[in-house]
């Protein structure tokens, strides 16, 4: 079994490219299981073509503790077998999210639902890994491999950068390695070569470049991934392709994070900041006074 | 406050100084530099504090501390008799603190007093999404089920305070529902050094939720005091305000043992607080004096030769009818005092004692042993501060040992050096000392027993002290080693 999760700053793009990515796994005879660690619990719909799956945290709310909860009450099935599960969570502004992650977590451990039957389970996480709880999928003993949804733009590779610094932080200390950078195209200049070459000083690779289609945005508005809506169209060729290098992928890495200055340069060199730019900084605001 | 400077026989600055040295000498550099300061020997004449205090405890040494939250329940809030006071949190907080303290409350049960656990009992499902609906659920049952507490506390455990609860709304709103006062106390447990922050923010809240809320319906009059710091462990108050009411004084509140809420709440009405407990209440008696002009004075009811002073510097703040009754009050309790001298000094003159209490004992209970004819060799406090030290050093002897939030490992070592025949300490140093011998009393809740305050006090507190030290038990008792 081999566990994986994604990471990646918040909109980039990951539950949608996780399910897809399933989808092809699934769709080449793959037996996979989703775990959503983010409180929206927006992980599985288009598995499971429902938003409202009972997630672990709101049925251990329903019933006092995580002790009655039972496993089947909590994993669905969905497109392809792929075995669903939310974490669940408050809403925003109560409570603590990152704790109902290692709930959640804990409980799917305690209650097996990690059978050796599954080739891959995908933990689909929050986009700011802003405490504890949102790192407990990388912890000792869970997913080992990790890839980073991007794009081009600028503050997309700024979140790809700061975890791959938390990587860093728990591979010094576990197994947790860096699969891989996909580039989840927004259409930026230069976007492939640039992700290439964040990815070459990370020391990684970009796994796949997943050029931007409308089809996946018809797709999700009938609650579906590219793949079983329309199976034949070319973005679902991406997402297998996409799927097919993940599941053969033997390059794992410890990464080696930049700084925020070696970020920028790479930004100037592929001509995204200018590198003028310096001498504008805060000059408006003097100018304005 | 004492009179002349006390020497104890082979105690001199040199030789306290060198056994600090040789404490020291064991840690690595970073904890002794951070531990030094921590240490001296008392001089008396300064009047000054000879160890830095309410600092963090070094990491690596056990502490004897407790957190924000002991101090907020187990010492201001928890005491009030005629309220509800409510662990905000998991079950543990309130489960092991509940009782221990010997806070003794009269009253009936569920009618008139509430000496029971309250807790929110804290699940994985509340940390998650918050606990802010279930404090809301338990308030209101808290009044269903007593209708007759005149207010409830709500003392917030560590986890509150990590996942952000916004208790101070939910008790907004529910004091209005219910109508009756509601107090959230934010004293989570990792806030500030030691429970003296916690006692700190329960002024606070007395402060802004309490004082100046309820009036007193007897008519004032200028014998109106409140008692202050005063906690009724083991029956404390049930000595001490008698006391002050047999001297003429009405006692119109107690601050906080088997206190009530609305006489609490009356304070400001007085024309005097004496103040027993400084370090957990100095707060409120400022408060009370800039925003109210009462003056507050400090005094001390341990011991007869201490009660005699208190009680003739609180009757120099009043008129000759008060001063009258003081001098009979003293002329009827110094020969029964005299009496139980006369039953223990001979049995422990020129015994030795240590001491390591909260924030006040070790200074406050010094003279009582001396009372006794016995010498204190060292002591030290938990969590008390500089003014705390101050106050200290003119009732210590000369070049004493004084220690600040020692270490298990300090204490054993001043212990050893220093062989005294009795230490005053709390339970987790208690059976340490008994397994090297030494006869031990816990002096925070007075071993099981009390009252120690007042001259009804005293005569519990000498006999406890001759049966910890003149027990037959400890000749009994040989190492196995």
């Amino acid at each position: 079994m081999r566990q994986i999760a994604i990471y990646g700053k918040g909109g980039i793009g990951k539950s949608t490219t996780t399910q897809n990515t399933v989808a092809g796994l699934a769709s080449i005879g793959k037996k996979v299981m989703i775990v959503g660690c983010d409180p929206k619990a927006d992980s599985t719909r288009l598995i499971l073509h429902a938003k409202a799956q009972n997630t672990v945290m709101d049925l251990v709310r329903e019933l006092g503790t995580v002790e009655d909860l039972e496993l089947g009450d909590v994993m669905k099935v969905g497109y392809g077998n792929v075995k669903c599960v939310e974490s669940g969570g408050p809403e925003p502004g109560v409570g603590c999210a990152g704790r109902g992650v290692i709930t959640a977590i804990n409980f799917l451990e305690e209650n097996g639902a990690y059978t050796p039957d599954l080739d891959f389970v995908f933990y689909d996480v929050l986009g700011d890994v802003v405490c504890g709880g949102f790192a407990m999928p990388i912890r000792e003993g869970k997913a080992e491999e990790i890839y980073i949804v991007t794009s081009g733009e600028m503050m997309a590779m700024y979140a790809a950068n700061n975890i791959a610094k938390g990587i860093l932080k728990y591979a010094s200390s576990g197994k947790v390695r860096l699969g891989g950078l996909i580039c989840n195209s927004r259409n930026t200049d230069r976007e492939d070569e640039l992700i290439e070459a964040l990815a070459k000083r990370l020391g990684t690779q970009m796994i796949y470049f997943v050029p931007r289609d409308n089809q996946v945005q018809r797709a999700e508005l009938r609650r579906m991934t590219v793949i079983e809506y329309s199976p034949e169209h070319k973005q679902a060729q991406e997402y297998r392709t996409l799927a097919q290098k993940i599941a053969d992928n033997k390059m794992l890495v410890v990464p080696s994070p930049l700084e925020m200055e070696e970020l920028e340069e790479l930004l100037m060199e592929f001509g995204i900041m200018e590198v003028e730019d310096e001498s504008i900084v805060g000059v408006a605001e003097q100018a304005a006074a | 406050m004492s009179d002349n400077i006390r020497k104890v026989e082979g105690i001199t600055k040199e030789s306290t100084e060198a056994l600090i040295a040789e404490t020291l000498a064991v840690y690595p550099e970073k904890a002794k530099k951070k531990r030094a300061p921590h240490l001296g020997a008392n001089d008396p004449a300064s009047g000054a504090a000879c160890v830095k205090s309410n600092k963090k405890t070094v990491p690596g040494v056990m502490s004897a501390r407790g957190c924000a939250y002991a101090g907020a329940k187990g010492v201001v809030w928890g005491p009030i008799r005629d309220m509800v006071h409510v662990s905000h949190g998991p079950v543990g907080c309130g489960w092991y603190s509940w009782g221990t303290r010997r806070n003794m409350m009269s009253g009936i049960t569920g009618v008139t007093s509430f000496p029971m656990q309250f807790t929110s009992d804290f699940q994985e499902k509340d940390i998650v999404y918050g606990g802010d609906k279930k404090l809301k659920t338990l308030l209101e049952e808290a009044h269903d089920l007593f209708p007759l507490a005149k207010g409830i506390s709500v003392l917030s455990e560590c986890p509150v305070g990590l996942i952000g609860d916004d208790i101070n709304s939910v008790a907004r709103t529910s004091a209005k529902e219910l109508d009756i006062p509601i107090i959230p106390c934010n004293c989570e447990g990792f806030r500030g050094v030691s429970q003296s922050l916690g006692h700190h923010i329960s002024n606070d809240t007395i402060r802004d939720y309490i004082i100046g809320t309820r009036e007193y319906a007897e008519p004032a009059s200028p014998y109106d005091i409140a008692l202050i710091g005063e906690y009724n462990i083991g029956g404390d108050a049930w000595s001490t305000k008698p006391l002050l009411e047999e001297c003429g004084l009405n006692v119109k509140s107690v601050w906080t043992g088997d206190g009530e809420l609305e006489k609490i709440a009356a304070t400001h009405q007085v024309k005097l607080n004496v103040i027993h407990c400084y370090r957990s209440m100095n707060y409120m008696c400022k408060v009370m004096e800039e925003k109210y002009g009462i003056p507050w004075v400090e005094l001390n009811f341990f011991g007869p030769t201490k009660i005699r002073n208190s009680l003739r510097q609180l009757a120099m703040l009043f008129d000759d009818h008060i001063k009258a009754k003081v001098e009979e009050v003293i002329a009827k309790y110094d020969p029964l005092m005299q009496a139980v001298i006369d039953e223990y000094k001979p049995r422990l003159d020129g015994k030795k004692v240590m001491l390591l209490v909260g924030g006040l004992r070790p200074r406050h209970t010094i003279g009582a042993y001396e009372d006794l004819g016995m010498d204190c060799v060292g002591s030290g406090y938990e969590f008390a501060h500089t003014d705390d030290y101050d106050r200290t050093a003119p009732e210590m002897p000369d070049a004493t040992v004084v220690y600040d939030d020692p270490s298990e490992y300090e204490f054993e070592k001043f212990a050893d050096a220093l062989k005294p025949d009795l230490i005053g300490s709390g339970i987790k140093e208690k059976y340490v000392f008994q397994k090297m011998g030494i006869p031990f009393r816990q002096m925070h809740s007075w071993d099981y027993s009390g009252p120690y305050h007042g001259y009804k006090g005293f005569e519990v507190f000498a006999r406890d002290v001759d049966m910890a030290i003149n027990s037959p038990t400890w000749k009994l008792v040989k190492a196995p080693y």
